[in-house]
Formats: C-alpha cells, sequence, structure tokens
C-alpha cells in the first residue's frame, strides 16, 4: 500500500471505506433553496432536538439573518441575500430608479434568496481525517459526528472543514457541528430540521435517490426560465468527493457563504508528508554538515 | 405541467410544493446574465470559520518545536564532534523547548484534562496524531538525554538518547509544518509544498540561536553555519511559497503578520550576520546574535500564524484562488461551463 | 364575508389551494404568517398555479411568488375595484354562476343612492351621529334584515317602539351569519334593468379604471393589468381563483368592505364553493376562530347567536321574533337558543321561565375592548382581567391601554410571563417618562402563571374552522394553571360564596351547570367534559350528531349549535388524526370542521344547477341520480337529500325555503350577495375611502374617509391633518405594522424565547434606500418615529425591498414595523403600537393599525419628559387640536 493509499479515503462508499458491513445505504441531505421561505424552523427544530445552546442576540443588518454562520452553537443556518436581479421571469414590482413608470422591458429588480446551510457530511471529510483522537467518526449512515465523550478540543477540525463548519463552543472547549441527527436516524426517523421545514427545501433520503431527483429539479428550473439554477455538492468527482448534505442554489456558492471549489486537504496530506520527510532529512543533513570540517 | 385538476376521482396529478418552479413559468426563456466580474462575498463574512488556536499557546508550540528538534539534532552532532558545552546547550534548548511546546499545545486544548485522548488512536490522516505520537517519542529521549546530561546520571544512556533524540527531532521540527498546511486556512493551505522546508529552516534558525546564546566561542562554529544556513533555506523557501501562493500571499506582507515575518526576516538576517562577522571573537557578539536568530524564528513562526489567521478572515483569500481553479478545473471536471 | 355568503369562516380549507390556478395573496404574508399552510401554495404553484403576492412591503411570500405587486396600504378597495371594473368591461364574469347562483338579478329599490350620486356617500346617511339609516338599500318590494348578530339592534325597529341601540359590533365578521328576509324579492334574468345588482354594481366600479387604480394605489398599470388578466383567465368554469387574506385588510377603518369586495369579485368569477377557488381567511391566535364561535366578544352568544341588547321586558320570542329570519338555516334560531339556555341552565331552564332567557346579560352599548379602555380612563371600568392578551404592547394607541390600567381598582393578568401588561405600573414607558409614578397608581394587580398548551387538554378552532384536540403532554410546574381551571375553580367558589342566597341577581350564577368532573391532583376540571356539554345531549342524555337534530321545546341540550356533531356518538370527534393517505384529500377524518364536518363552505357551487360538476376538472359534490343524494370528495355543504329540482312550496320556512339550486343555504334568498342590501353600517358596496391618517386626498370623492368610521375625540389620541392641509406636511411618510415569521404578536410567546429571540433580537424599521438617504438614515442606526400619539425608536433596516411609490403623481415613501417587541423579555424594543391612534372599522370595531401616517428622523427618541414633549411639538408644528380629522 502507497502513502497515497493509505491516506485517501477517496471514491466509493463512505462507510463501506470506513469498514462498515452490511450498512444502510448512504443517507444525505439535499437542500433545494429555490423553495425555502427563511421561516428559520429548520434552525429551531436543530436547537430544540440537539440541545444547542443561544447562539449571541446581534442585529445585523444582513437581511433578515441574524445567525450570521455555521458554528458550535449553530447546526443550521439560513442565509438571506437581497439581489438586484432577476429570478427567472419574476415579476417583483419594485422601483429604485427614482421613478414609478411601466414595468416594460423588465426594469424592476429584486430578489431575495434564502439558503439554509448545514455540514456538508462530507466524502472525504477533512474535520475526520485530521481529528487526533478518534472523536471525529464515520457512521453506518455515512455521516460524519463528533463523539461528545471523546473531543479534548484540539481544534483541529475546524480550520480544517473547508466549509466552515464545525467549530468550538466557548466555555465548553469542545467542537460541535450537525450530527445529521444520529440519534434520530438509529432509530428511523428523520432528521429533526428536515421534518420541520414546511416546504420541503430540506429533503432528507437515500443520497443517490436525492441525486437523481436534484438533477431533474435543476433541469425543471433551467427548463422554467431560471438559468441560475445550479447544483452544489451533488458530484462525487469534486474536491471533496461529495458531499452527503448537498444544495441547489440560484447563485455562485460564495454568494451564500459557500467555497466555490473546496478540496479536502488531506488529497495533498502525501504530498506534504514527502515534503515533510525531505524537509526533515534535509534538516539533518544539514546540521550535520555544519559540524564537518576543521574544528579551531 | 398538467393544471391543477380535481376530477371525480379525486385530485389528479398532485405535485408536492418542492416541484414548484419558483420564479419561473414555463417557457418564460430567460435572457442570460451578465456574469459578475467582481468578487461576491456573503456580507464580507469568512467563508471557512477561524482557527481557535491561541497565540502564543499556538505559534508557540511551532516555534519551541521547532528549537527542540533541530536542537537535538545539534546536540548529537555536537556530541559526535566532541564540543560538550555546545551539546549541552542544545540538549537542554531541546527538552526545554519540547516542555514549551506541548505546555502550548496543551494549554490551547479546549480540554487539557484529555490531553491524553491525542493517543486513543494514531492517524496517518491527522497530522496532529502523527506529531503526537512523535512527541511521545521524542519527548521522553529528549528529556532523558538532558536530565542525564544535567545530572551526570546514566551517561550511556543518556549519549543514546540524544541519539535517538536526533533521529527523531527532525520530524518534530517538520510536522508541525504539515500540521498548518493539511487546513483549510489559505495562507497556510496553498504553501503545503514549501511549508515543511520554511519550518525546519526556521527552526535551524532558532537551535542555532540557542546554540549561539549558550555555548562559547570555541565551540560555535556550527551554529554559526548553521544559521547562515537556516536564514537562507528560510527565506528561499518563504520567497518560493508567496510567489507560488499568488493573492493568497497577501497576508504575509500586511498588517500584524506582516510586520512580524519582515521583523523574523530581519532578525534573521542580523542575527546570521552578526554571527557570521563577529561570533567567532566575541561572547557577546555571538550571544546577541543568537539572541537574534531565536527572536527572529519565533517571528516568523508567529507571522505565519498570524497570516493564517487573516487569510481565514477575509472570505476573497478562499473564495478567489477557488473560483480561479473552478475556471479551468471546473470545466472539465463537470462537463459544464462554470456557472454565471 | 358573512353578509356576502352567509357566514363569516374562510369559505375553503388551505389543503385545497393546491387545486388553484392563481393564488392571490392580498393582505397577507403567508409564508411568514403561516408558513405550514404556504406548503398548499407551493404545491398549486408546481401544477402550474400562478401565484400573486399584493402588498406594500417585498416580503418572504413575494420572493416566492410569481408576481409581487406593491401597493400603497391602505388601498385595497381601489385595486380590487379596479378588477371588478376590468371583468365587467371584459365581460369577464361567469354568467352561468352569476344567475344562478347570487343576487345579481335582483332588483334594488329606487330610493337607492350611491356614492357615485351622492359624492362617496351612500343614501341614509345620518351626519349627526354617524351611522347610515340602511332602509334605503332594500331590495324592491322587501325587507331585509342584519345578518344576524345585529339584527337585535333592530329590535325596536321590527318589535315596534323608538330608536334603535346602535353600536354593537359583530367579532372580526366571522359569524355565521345569514340576514332575514320577508317576501320575494323581484329578479331580472337577463340582468338588463337599470336597478338590477348586477348593473348597480357594475356602474359602482366603473370609475375603477387602471389609471385610477394607479393614482389611488401607486401600482403601474401594466403590472395591474397584468393581475387582472392572471386573475380573470384562471376563472371560469374550467379554472379557478382563489384569494388569500388576513389582517392586512382587516385591520382598516374600512377592513370589512375590503373583504367585501373580494367577496364580489369571487362571486362575480364564480370561485365561490369550488375547488382551488375561494376566499380563505387566515386567522391569526391558534384559536381565535375557535374564540369568536363560541366568543370572547361583548355582542354574540355561542354560534353567532347575537347577545340580547337591554330592551325592556323583551321575551324569548321576541328576540327570536326579532331577530330570526324565516327562511335559511336560521330559521331554527330558536332550537339553538333554547338548546344553548338548556346546556347553561339546565334544568332550571324550562318552559315557564322562558329557558332563563332572563339570566343572560344585556348590552347597553357597545363594549369592546378599545370602548372598555376608554371607560377605564373614564373611571366607570373598575376590574379587568387579561388572559392571553398584551395589550400594553399588542394594541392599538398602547400608552392609552396602560394608562386606562392605571385607573383601575384591580387588574387579573394570566400569562406565561411577566408581560408589560402585568409589569407596566412598576417599569412601563410612563414610569420611565415620570408620567405615572408608582406609588399613585390605585391598581392593585394579580398576576396567575398560566399553563401552556401541552400542558392542559383542550381544542384549537383553527384558521380552516376546524377542531383539533390536544393531549396534556405533562403537568403544569409550580403554580401554573390552565384557564379552565382558573375558571372552574374561580365559579366554584363564587358559587360557594353565594350558597343560600336568596337574592334573585343570584340565581343565574347558582342555576348554572357547574358540575365538570376534575381530574389530577391538580383538580383539573375534564376538558372533554366541557366539549360533551357544548356538543350537546338529547332528551335520552345521549350525545347529538347534528344540529339539525336540536329542538325548540328544551329537549335537547347543545352548548354552541355549530359545534354540535363535534362529539357525536360520544367520540372525542376532534381528536381524530386518520393520516392524510389513508383518505381522500379532503381528509375530513382529520379532527372536525364546523358546520358539520365540511371543509368547503356552499360546496353545492361546485355543480351546476341541474347538479352536476361545472367542469369534470373541477369536481367537488354533485348531485347522484342513483343514489338520489349529494356525493362527493367533501361533505356536501346542502342537506344532503335536497334534489337539484326541488322547489319551495309556497310559504315554505327555515331550510325547506332554500331551492335544489340555491347553494348558501345560510342566506335567507340563498343566493351570494354582491350587494348587500342589510347588514353592514358603512354601505351595500364597498368604496375607497383613506385611511385615517393618510397623505393623499381620496381623488374619487370630496368624501375623504369612511363616514362612519369610528373615532374618538381624546387629547392621547390625536389624529393627523387632513391632506392638503396646513401642517399635512409633518407628517408624511405611510406607515404599516406586521408580523415577522420569528416572532408572535405582541411578544409574549417568543420574545422571552432565547432560540426566537436570537433570530430577530431588536425592534428595527424598515425602510427604502430612497427614504434612508431622504432623511439621512443610516442601515442598523436609529430612527426615531413620531406620530401624533407618541415617539418610538427603532434601529432602521435599508432595503430595496421597501419601494417608493408614485401616488398621485408624487413620490411616497412606506415605512415598515413590525409589532412585536416591548420593553420586558429577553429580545426588547419599542412597542409600533405606540404610535397607532384609535379609529375602527364601524362593523366590527378593530382598529386601522395597517395604514397611517408618520415622520421619520435618525436618531433615538428622547428618555423622560423630553418624549411627551417631542410629540407636544410635533402636534403644535401640524396644528393638530380637537377637532383635527374627526371630520366625517
Ligand atoms: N410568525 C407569526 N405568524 C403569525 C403571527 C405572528 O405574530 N407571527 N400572528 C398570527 C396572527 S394573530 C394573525 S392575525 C395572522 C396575521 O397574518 P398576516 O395578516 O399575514 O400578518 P401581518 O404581517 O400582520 O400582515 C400581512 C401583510 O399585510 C401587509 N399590509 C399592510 N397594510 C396593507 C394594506 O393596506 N394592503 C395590503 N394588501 N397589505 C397590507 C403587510 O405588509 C404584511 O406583509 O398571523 C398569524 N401568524
Ligand atoms: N400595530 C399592530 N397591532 C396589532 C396587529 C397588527 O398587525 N399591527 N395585530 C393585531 C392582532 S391580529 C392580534 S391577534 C393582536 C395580538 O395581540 P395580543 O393578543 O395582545 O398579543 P399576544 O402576544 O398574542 O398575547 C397573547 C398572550 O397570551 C399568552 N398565552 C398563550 N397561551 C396562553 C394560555 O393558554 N393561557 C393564558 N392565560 N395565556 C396564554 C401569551 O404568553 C401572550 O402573552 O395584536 C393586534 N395588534
Ligand atoms: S462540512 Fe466540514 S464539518 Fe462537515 S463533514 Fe465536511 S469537513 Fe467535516
Ligand atoms: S476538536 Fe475534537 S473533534 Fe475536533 S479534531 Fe480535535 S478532538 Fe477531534
Ligand atoms: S440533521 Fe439534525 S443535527 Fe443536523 S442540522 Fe438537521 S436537525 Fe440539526
Ligand atoms: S425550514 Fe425549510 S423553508 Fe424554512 S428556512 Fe429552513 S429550509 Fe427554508
Ligand atoms: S405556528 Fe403553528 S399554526 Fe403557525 S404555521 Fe406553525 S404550525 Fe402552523
Ligand atoms: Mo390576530
Amino acid at each position: 500500500m502507497t502513502l497515497t493509499e493509505l491516506l485517501r479515503t477517496a471514491g466509493g462508499d463512505p462507510a463501506t471505506n470506513a469498514g462498515y458491513r452490511d450498512h444502510p445505504p448512504r443517507m444525505g441531505f439535499f437542500t433545494d433553496t429555490s423553495v425555502c421561505i427563511g421561516c428559520k424552523a429548520c434552525e429551531v427544530a436543530c436547537k430544540e432536538w440537539n440541545h444547542v445552546p443561544e447562539d449571541g442576540l446581534e442585529l445585523t443588518g444582513m437581511s433578515y439573518d441574524n445567525t450570521q454562520g455555521l458554528g458550535a452553537d449553530t447546526w443550521r443556518h439560513v442565509a438571506f441575500i437581497e439581489q438586484r436581479k432577476q429570478l427567472g421571469s419574476q415579476e417583483p414590482g419594485v422601483f429604485h430608479d427614482g421613478r414609478n413608470g411601466s414595468t416594460a422591458g423588465g426594469s424592476s429588480q429584486l430578489r431575495w434568496l434564502m439558503a439554509s446551510d448545514v455540514c456538508k457530511h462530507c466524502t472525504e471529510a477533512a474535520c475526520l481525517d485530521v481529528c487526533p483522537t478518534g472523536s471525529l467518526f464515520r457512521t453506518e449512515f455515512g455521516t460524519v459526528v463528533v463523539q461528545e465523550d471523546i473531543c479534548n478540543g484540539c481544534g483541529y477540525c475546524i480550520p480544517a472543514c473547508p466549509y466552515g463548519v464545525i467549530d468550538q463552543r466557548k466555555g465548553d472547549g469542545r467542537a460541535w457541528k450537525c450530527t445529521l441527527c444520529y440519534d434520530r436516524l438509529s432509530v428511523g426517523m428523520e432528521p429533526a430540521c428536515a421534518q420541520a421545514c414546511p416546504t420541503d427545501s430540506i429533503q432528507f433520503g437515500v443520497l443517490d435517490e436525492l441525486r437523481q431527483r436534484a438533477a431533474a429539479r435543476v433541469g425543471q428550473l433551467r427548463d422554467a426560465g431560471v438559468a441560475d439554477a445550479r447544483l452544489y455538492g451533488h458530484d462525487p468527482d469534486d474536491g471533496v468527493g461529495g458531499d452527503g448534505a448537498f444544495f441547489l442554489l440560484l447563485d455562485e456558492p460564495e454568494v451564500y457563504g459557500l467555497p466555490p471549489d473546496p478540496v479536502v486537504t488531506t488529497r495533498d496530506l502525501p504530498a506534504m508528508w514527502r515534503h515533510a520527510a525531505i524537509a526533515a532529512a534535509s534538516l539533518a543533513a544539514g546540521v550535520a554538515a555544519t559540524f564537518l570540517g576543521r574544528r579551531p | 405541467m398538467t393544471p391543477p385538476e380535481v376530477t371525480r376521482q379525486g385530485v389528479a396529478n398532485p405535485r408536492p410544493g418542492r416541484q414548484a418552479p419558483t420564479g419561473g413559468r414555463r417557457g418564460g426563456a430567460e435572457a442570460a446574465m451578465v456574469p459578475e466580474a467582481t468578487f461576491d462575498s456573503y456580507y464580507g463574512k469568512p467563508v471557512i470559520n477561524q482557527p481557535v488556536w491561541e497565540s502564543p499557546d499556538i505559534p508557540g508550540y511551532f516555534y519551541f518545536g521547532g528549537l527542540a528538534g533541530a536542537s537535538s539534532v545539534m546536540a548529537a552532532a555536537a556530541e559526535a564532534s566532541r564540543r560538550p558545552r555546545l551539546a549541552r546547550a542544545s540538549k537542554l534548548a531541546a527538552a526545554g523547548g519540547l516542555g514549551l511546546s506541548l505546555l502550548g499545545l496543551i494549554h490551547d486544548l479546549g480540554r487539557p484534562e484529555r490531553f491524553l485522548n491525542m493517543l486513543r488512536v494514531f492517524k496517518p490522516t491527522s497530522p496532529m496524531s502523527v506529531g503526537s505520537w512523535l512527541l511521545s517519542i521524542y519527548g521522553p529521549l529528549a528529556v532523558a538525554a538532558a536530565g542525564s546530561e544535567v545530572t551526570g546520571w546514566f551517561p550511556r544512556a543518556g549519549t543514546a538518547a540524544a541519539f535517538g533524540a536526533a533521529l527523531v527531532g527532525p520530524a518534530v521540527a517538520s510536522y508541525t509544518g504539515v500540521l498548518v498546511a493539511d487546513t483549510a486556512v489559505p495562507a497556510w493551505h496553498e504553501g503545503h509544498r514549501e511549508m515543511p522546508y520554511v519550518f525546519v529552516s526556521s527552526a535551524a534558525v532558532a537551535a542555532a540561536g540557542a546554540g549561539l546564546l549558550s555555548a562559547p566561542v570555541a565551540e560555535n562554529a556550527p551554529a554559526r553555519r548553521m544559521a547562515a544556513i537556516g536564514v537562507a533555506g528560510e527565506l528561499a523557501g518563504s520567497a518560493l511559497m508567496e510567489r507560488r501562493m499568488g493573492l493568497v500571499a497577501e497576508p504575509y506582507r500586511r498588517g500584524k503578520a506582516g510586520a512580524l515575518v519582515r521583523a523574523g526576516q530581519g532578525l534573521a538576517v542580523v542575527g546570521a550576520a552578526g554571527a557570521a562577522l563577529a561570533g567567532r571573537r566575541s561572547r557577546l557578539a555571538a550571544a546577541l546574535s543568537g539572541l537574534a536568530l531565536m527572536v527572529g524564528s519565533a517571528c516568523t513562526k508567529w507571522g505565519i500564524f498570524e497570516a493564517g489567521l487573516a487569510s481565514a478572515r477575509d472570505p476573497r483569500y478562499t473564495v478567489v484562488p477557488q473560483r480561479q481553479r473552478a475556471g479551468t478545473v471546473g470545466e472539465h471536471r463537470t462537463g459544464q461551463p462554470p456557472p454565471g | 364575508m358573512g353578509t356576502s355568503f352567509g357566514r363569516g369562516g374562510a369559505t375553503t380549507f388551505q389543503q385545497d389551494l393546491q387545486n388553484s390556478d392563481c393564488i392571490v395573496i392580498e393582505g397577507s404574508n403567508m409564508a411568514e404568517c403561516h408558513p405550514v399552510g404556504f406548503q398548499w401554495v407551493m404545491e398549486a404553484k408546481a401544477r402550474g398555479a400562478t401565484v400573486i403576492h399584493v402588498d406594500p412591503r417585498y416580503t418572504r411570500t413575494s420572493a416566492l411568488a410569481d408576481v409581487h405587486v406593491p401597493l400603497r396600504a391602505g388601498t385595497d378597495i381601489a385595486f380590487l375595484g379596479g378588477i371588478i371594473n376590468y371583468v365587467f368591461e371584459h365581460e369577464k364574469y361567469f354568467r352561468e354562476y352569476l344567475v344562478s347562483y347570487t343576487n345579481a338579478t335582483t332588483i334594488i329599490n329606487d330610493r337607492y343612492l350611491d356614492t357615485e350620486d351622492l359624492d362617496g356617500v351612500f343614501s341614509g346617511l345620518d351626519r349627526e351621529n354617524r351611522t347610515y339609516d340602511f332602509h334605503t338599500w332594500q331590495y324592491e318590494g322587501m325587507e331585509v334584515q342584519a345578518a344576524s348578530g345585529q339584527r337585535d339592534e333592530q329590535y325596536q325597529d321590527r318589535a315596534g317602539g323608538g330608536g334603535t341601540v346602535r353600536h354593537a359590533a359583530r367579532g372580526e365578521s366571522h359569524g355565521s351569519g345569514g340576514a332575514a328576509i320577508s317576501g320575494d324579492p323581484e329578479h331580472d334574468p337577463e340582468m338588463l334593468h337599470t336597478r338590477c345588482v348586477f348593473q348597480v354594481v357594475k356602474r359602482h366600479f366603473a370609475r375603477y379604471t387602471p389609471a385610477v387604480v394607479e393614482e389611488i394605489c401607486g401600482v403601474p398599470q401594466d403590472l395591474f393589468l397584468k393581475v387582472c388578466e392572471a386573475v380573470t383567465s384562471n376563472s371560469g368554469r374550467d379554472r379557478t381563483t382563489a384569494f388569500v387574506y388576513a389582517v392586512g385588510w382587516t385591520q382598516h377603518t374600512v377592513g370589512v368592505q375590503y373583504i367585501r369586495t373580494a367577496a364580489i369579485l369571487q362571486l362575480l368569477l364564480g370561485n365561490i364553493g369550488r375547488p382551488g377557488g375561494g376566499i380563505m381567511a387566515l386567522r391569526g391566535h391558534a384559536s381565535i376562530q375557535g374564540s369568536t364561535d363560541i366568543p370572547t366578544l361583548f355582542n354574540l352568544l355561542p354560534g353567532y347567536i347575537p347577545m340580547p341588547h337591554a330592551h325592556e321586558h323583551e321575551s324569548l320570542d321576541a328576540f327570536i321574533e326579532a331577530d330570526a329570519p324565516d327562511k335559511g338555516y336560521w330559521g331554527n334560531m330558536r332550537a339553538y337558543t333554547v338548546s344553548l339556555l338548556k346546556a347553561w341552565w339546565g334544568a332550571s331552564a324550562t318552559d315557564e321561565n322562558d329557558f332563563c332567557f332572563d339570566y343572560l346579560p344585556r348590552l347597553t352599548g357597545s363594549h369592546s375592548t378599545y370602548e372598555t379602555v376608554l371607560a377605564q380612563m373614564d373611571g366607570s371600568c373598575k376590574g379587568y382581567f387579561i388572559v392571553g392578551e398584551n395589550p400594553a404592547v399588542g394594541s392599538a394607541n398602547a400608552r392609552m391601554q396602560r394608562l386606562g390600567m392605571a385607573k383601575l381598582d384591580w387588574l387579573v393578568v394570566r400569562d406565561f410571563s411577566l408581560i408589560e401588561s402585568a409589569t407596566w405600573w412598576k417599569d412601563g414607558p410612563e414610569i420611565e417618562s415620570g408620567e405615572l409614578r408608582t406609588e399613585d397608581i390605585p391598581t392593585e394587580v394579580f398576576f396567575f402563571p398560566a399553563a401552556a398548551h401541552t400542558e392542559k387538554n383542550g381544542s384549537f378552532t383553527n384558521t380552516q374552522r376546524m377542531l383539533q384536540w390536544h393531549f396534556m403532554a405533562h403537568e403544569p410546574e409550580g403554580a401554573a394553571r390552565s384557564d379552565l381551571w382558573f375558571y372552574y375553580h374561580l365559579g366554584r367558589i363564587i358559587r360557594q360564596k353565594l350558597a343560600g342566597s336568596a337574592d334573585p341577581m343570584d340565581r343565574p350564577v347558582l342555576d348554572l351547570t357547574w358540575d365538570y368532573p376534575t381530574e389530577g391532583s391538580i383538580e383539573e376540571p375534564s376538558a372533554e367534559a366541557v366539549l360533551a356539554e357544548i356538543n350537546g345531549w338529547d332528551p335520552e342524555g345521549r350525545p347529538l350528531a347534528s344540529y339539525q337534530q336540536l329542538k325548540d321545546d328544551g329537549s335537547t341540550s347543545c352548548g354552541c349549535w355549530i359545534y354540535c356533531g363535534v362529539y357525536a356518538d360520544g367520540v372525542n370527534q376532534a381528536a381524530r388524526r386518520k393520516p392524510w393517505h389513508e383518505q381522500n384529500w379532503v381528509a375530513n377524518e382529520w379532527g372536525w370542521a364546523w358546520p358539520a364536518n365540511r371543509r368547503i363552505l356552499y360546496n353545492r357551487a361546485s355543480a351546476d344547477p341541474d347538479g352536476k360538476p361545472w367542469s369534470e376538472r373541477k369536481a367537488l359534490v354533485w348531485w347522484d341520480e342513483e343514489k338520489a343524494e349529494w356525493a362527493g370528495h367533501d361533505i356536501a355543504d346542502f342537506s344532503s337529500t335536497k334534489p337539484p329540482g326541488y322547489r319551495p312550496p309556497e310559504g315554505a320556512t327555515a331550510e325547506d325555503a332554500i331551492s335544489g339550486t340555491d347553494p348558501f343555504v345560510m342566506q335567507p334568498d340563498g343566493k351570494g350577495w354582491l350587494f348587500v342590501p342589510s347588514g353592514l353600517t358603512d354601505g351595500p358596496l364597498p368604496t375607497h375611502y383613506e385611511p385615517q391618517d393618510s397623505p393623499f386626498r381620496n381623488p374619487l370623492y370630496r368624501q375623504q374617509r369612511n363616514p362612519v368610521r369610528q373615532v374618538f375625540k381624546r387629547k392621547e389620541n390625536r389624529y393627523h391633518p387632513d391632506p392638503e392641509s396646513p401642517g399635512s406636511d409633518v407628517f408624511p411618510y405611510v406607515v404599516t405594522t406586521y408580523r415577522l415569521t420569528e416572532h408572535h404578536t405582541a411578544g409574549g410567546m417568543t420574545r422571552w424565547l432565547p432560540y426566537l429571540s436570537e433570530l430577530q433580537p431588536e425592534f428595527f424599521c424598515e425602510v427604502s434606500p430612497e427614504l434612508a438617504a431622504e432623511r439621512g438614515l443610516e442601515h442598523m442606526g436609529w430612527a426615531t418615529v413620531v406620530t401624533a400619539r407618541n415617539v418610538i425608536e427603532a434601529r432602521v433596516m435599508v432595503t430595496e425591498r421597501m419601494t417608493p411609490l408614485t401616488v398621485q403623481g408624487r413620490t411616497v415613501h412606506q415605512i415598515g414595523l413590525p409589532y412585536h417587541w416591548g420593553p420586558n423579555g429577553y429580545s426588547t424594543g419599542d412597542a409600533a403600537n405606540e404610535l397607532v391612534g384609535l379609529s375602527l372599522d364601524p362593523n366590527v370595531h378593530i382598529q386601522e393599525a395597517k395604514a397611517f401616517t408618520a415622520d421619520i428622523r435618525p436618531g433615538r427618541r428622547p428618555r423622560g419628559p423630553g418624549r411627551g414633549a417631542l410629540v407636544e411639538e410635533y402636534q403644535r408644528r401640524a396644528g393638530i387640536g380637537e377637532e383635527t380629522g374627526m371630520a366625517i
């Protein structure tokens, strides 16, 4: 086994790679932001079910988003984006060119995008890879979960995650994130956030089926004139081997605060170890070299 | 799409609401949008979460680890080349560096009492796991070497330990380079090829500094040479790294991180030059040069640390390189033009 | 809606919205305020429906709609009137439906004069008393009485004698109404007679052209026409359009007429009683529908039986005589009333004593919540129960609410938390400003912690008239108790104290049936026993199955006739929870809806006069020849075996007088009413009036505002100057108030919860970038908002979702204020209701909280006495006095 093979868990089913046999199919989320109404029921349901503490009272002015982002105390986050852009052929009826005249020519432009973000449960999860304690582990459903009784708060998973998901809880020291409701899945229940979502923006299910549904959906929206519709994180060939929780977006990922092309850094780890080894050897050699030659 | 019908049999062709064509009506083809030329972000919020590692714990951990690892090598070489005072100084520097390094690491843990969980598993995918195991091998050796040196007990074992520590020491000095690079922090990861070299060079600078500071001029020649080589390596490595990083190198040149990096390089150059020019004659000059080298190395590690934090804070450093990459890579990967 | 269709509830249920071809959400922010129900809008959209949101603000509902139409708050009658005019003009009405099912063909008497004739008022206006005499609005050759619930006001009228008692109100116009009628009206089936309703309505709306709509509402004509086309092309035989509204329509001085306008439009288009059609009135509080069905309103008895007025020596018979029509289902009012009296007074209620009719309290005038506040301020109201309400934040002119409470002898507050209405005497805004001092306030305040719905058994009656049972999941903690517990034990203790009293005054209390079993350690009364009493029993003591079984001889008892059947067979029908996939889409076996578990009202109208669905693609109920009964998805809102061919015999009464083709069974003529000859206090047809405080003249008539709106001459409640008069420019901006998904109403249930508070942590106002520039407001900075009533401060949210409008050729800016905040709790802020004045809809006494004017300026408001001083300064600048805004 080469170093690369040893280090890469890429490809295939993550639960199988993690050594599970006869495991259930990989479960995940397809969050279709085009039907999100920004009600934040997912945020609240998640907190209620998982006893996640309150995350601070701050009026941010970021449209209706006062949550700001995912973190130790926010495992679902609903983003709000107000844009001067057209949503398909929607007629938003607002006028900001100092004029309230004819809409002919579609001069009125506004759209309000809402999107519920969550841990991606990456096929190749950087957080899991770098966790030195084994606190982060892969479940039989292919999801990524922190074991709170093991985490020692080293904080390594936090900068490792390319999506800015996992974070350390103040005053507790440990890292926390979405568990994809492991406890609920284990007893055949749907995750709390998906169950609370009134519009089915959050769809939970067998990942393969979700991917098919998502492909159909994006086609449907494009046919309907929403050229901006695109999937994000659905592709098993992307930089993290595909997300267990993927999305339908209506704009560039970064507009939603998502990285446009995240790559699990462990992919470069073999190279890094090689460089480290050479560097170490050079250090040894270099130091030795300084001792060569004449002593005074 | 068939319109909403209710026949005598009931609701015909029901459709879940999630299939609603939001914003769009059938057939309404939309004019292609002008792709955004400018960089977009979500209210300027960072894409990735800030590392929660704190200063001085973590940069200290890097710095002292480097000092320790390189010092061990130097100690063994000094021992082998019969420079006892340099060997003694280096062994002590190694043990002290190790202690402070571990202290920084443990102090920074959210749950320090669970430090030993580090050794629950061995994970080559986790540089911190690898590092923990390295330290757990290296630590006793370095401590034994220093202990024996100070107490004079078990001199043979002490020597063996010193050589053992020298074998592991380079790895201790270099793995932290991988540790920072194996994150999504742009200013760290984008330098993942060069980072180990920069780290070991900086470690060599620190160890050389420690040697110069505490060894007599008679024995400090290797340290002086090491300072020169280390500084050269560090400068070259950093330059290469920053060039390859492109935009992401900005944080190394700006603000607090920029100041630290500049100070680090400046002090290192001054230290190396001082050592080369006056280090062999003046004990004071040697000591001052050594101090400059040590502080310079610390500044470099701090600078790298701070540059990482700064790059994580600004979404530009995450988004722009990825976007550039997606622009080229994305195309063949998905078979679709980049969205926009 | 009661006056148009016969019952005040939503005509449909939310699940049926999935069958709509077009949904117009206007006067509601459905996605934010009814997010769960909104899924049915999304399903309709998935099936191809067009969704239109008409709202001053671009909201989360607009974000998901196909079209958002911003309009100036308070102008919906003009907007809808414009669509009505379009329908007439382009002959888009559903003619067969109109002729068969509405009063379009009925001839109005020749004394009727329209707003078109009288420059904005209808005939019969009594300027002195600010009331209308509606006798001139009658059908030709006959007389129609007001909808039930108001008819007792005309008792004198019918039973002989002088002056009527005016001013009574019907709760939020959600009754189970129906008007009295005598004689047979004249018709013109061709609808050509100049005085037939069709022509009258057509003439009335003729001036609401697209240009006028633009001038009043600020809606560009092409956008308006887009809506007209969408609505009309999605209505008719094969297609249906639904309207959805909530309090964006009701909280106006012409609120009831807003809904009337929609009712007229929906009748014209043939959209009532049909799948995917109807008017979905979204109710608010979890059981607000329930609290009008079994009312907390002063003027109604359960089931919309009117509360008797204080006429001398009025007997039960006279009460029924004065009130009950002889046709339609209200023809059985005596049975409903007697059964109610039997439920309350049991064995004591006998034929001899008029079934204790005299025990019922009597009305002496209007005792609506706002009049009660005035009575407190005047010292005539001494005690106050606040149960599940937070008027110090949620009611208009919040300062007046507190000043009223500060004059009471005692105040009881039952709530989960120490809401503002419970603590104003120690830390309210008037204490801060120095206007009140705690030591001077005589009010003794009692606070009782209340149990939440999860801590008690009981039912909710939701927005679609459906009762759903909830079970206690957990016994209430500490001293918290259910309201049922409180009232039962309060009654028990009072009865104990009165026991043995010979005073006839105490008989009504002592004779009550007050024998509910209690359960558990806290002696919680059995909610199911109460439900059984509401349902009623037959002479043998068996639960009744339907209100058709009710008798007027005292042999049956029933606590609320419209709920009769909810405990049929001794089974709690409201607790049924058969999953949707085990029954048809109407899901009649989930919970129980009144009337008689029907989900779509007037659904007879979904079939043509012959009983066949108008379209096989819009089938709901139909006449099954073979079985000789009405079949279909829903339970027919009709006598189940009355064939389409049935014609009432001469002299028939009650439901027998309704023919086989009359779907509006609560109406005396069985028709949907385009023109309401009686039952409304402010006119038989809706007409655009400006809000009480408005920056614009009414361009239609000289008449500026609803002439019979309720206004109060109080120094704490000043109005703004008439537009175009001196000082009118002091309050140049239009303000509207509303809700956010993240909070609930006056905040008692959300501002104390961290999980919700963190989502919307502070009070803010929404303004457009243009207004922000005009007034120097900064995003996330502070703004001070001032009216003649009070001044508040809010953080500023500058957003393009707020759009300037061009009205009457000039730009108008609107300010949006969510009204959830108050000074207590975890998330705090000023209350928007400090700004709102008392000016009420004359029919239902709802405050005009949705459209008023204000000034806005950067910075925080003054503290201490400076607060009042600033308001006074504004009043002075605008020249405001006693008479300002009081013109009829
Ligand atoms: N999350 C949440 N849900 C709730 C509640 C809550 O507090 N929070 N409250 C419940 C209660 S009690 C009720 S009554 C309902 C109310 O439900 P809604 O009536 O939907 O709620 P509002 O936000 O008060 O007002 C609706 C909309 O009316 C608009 N509006 C204001 N003036 C006008 C006007 O003149 N014309 C038109 N067309 N629109 C206007 C406002 O901009 C607002 O978007 O919601 C219920 N549901
Ligand atoms: N400006 C403006 N003002 C408005 C409106 C508006 O749109 N704009 N909307 C109006 C409307 S539609 C409404 S419905 C009102 C609402 O105004 P309120 O009814 O005054 O406000 P809530 O906060 O709903 O008050 C209900 C209280 O009941 C308590 N409660 C809940 N359950 C129970 C229970 O079981 N028992 C008891 N005893 N207490 C309980 C809650 O804690 C809460 O404090 O506001 C009105 N005011
Ligand atoms: S999104 Fe981040 S936290 Fe979630 S699995 Fe991937 S790497 Fe881990
Ligand atoms: S913080 Fe906890 S979960 Fe994260 S890497 Fe460290 S031990 Fe693992
Ligand atoms: S899956 Fe569970 S833990 Fe994850 S966001 Fe949803 S509710 Fe929270
Ligand atoms: S619950 Fe669903 S609709 Fe509501 S914010 Fe979350 S994803 Fe959006
Ligand atoms: S709060 Fe209750 S009533 Fe309101 S939308 Fe949610 S579930 Fe429905
Ligand atoms: Mo309400």
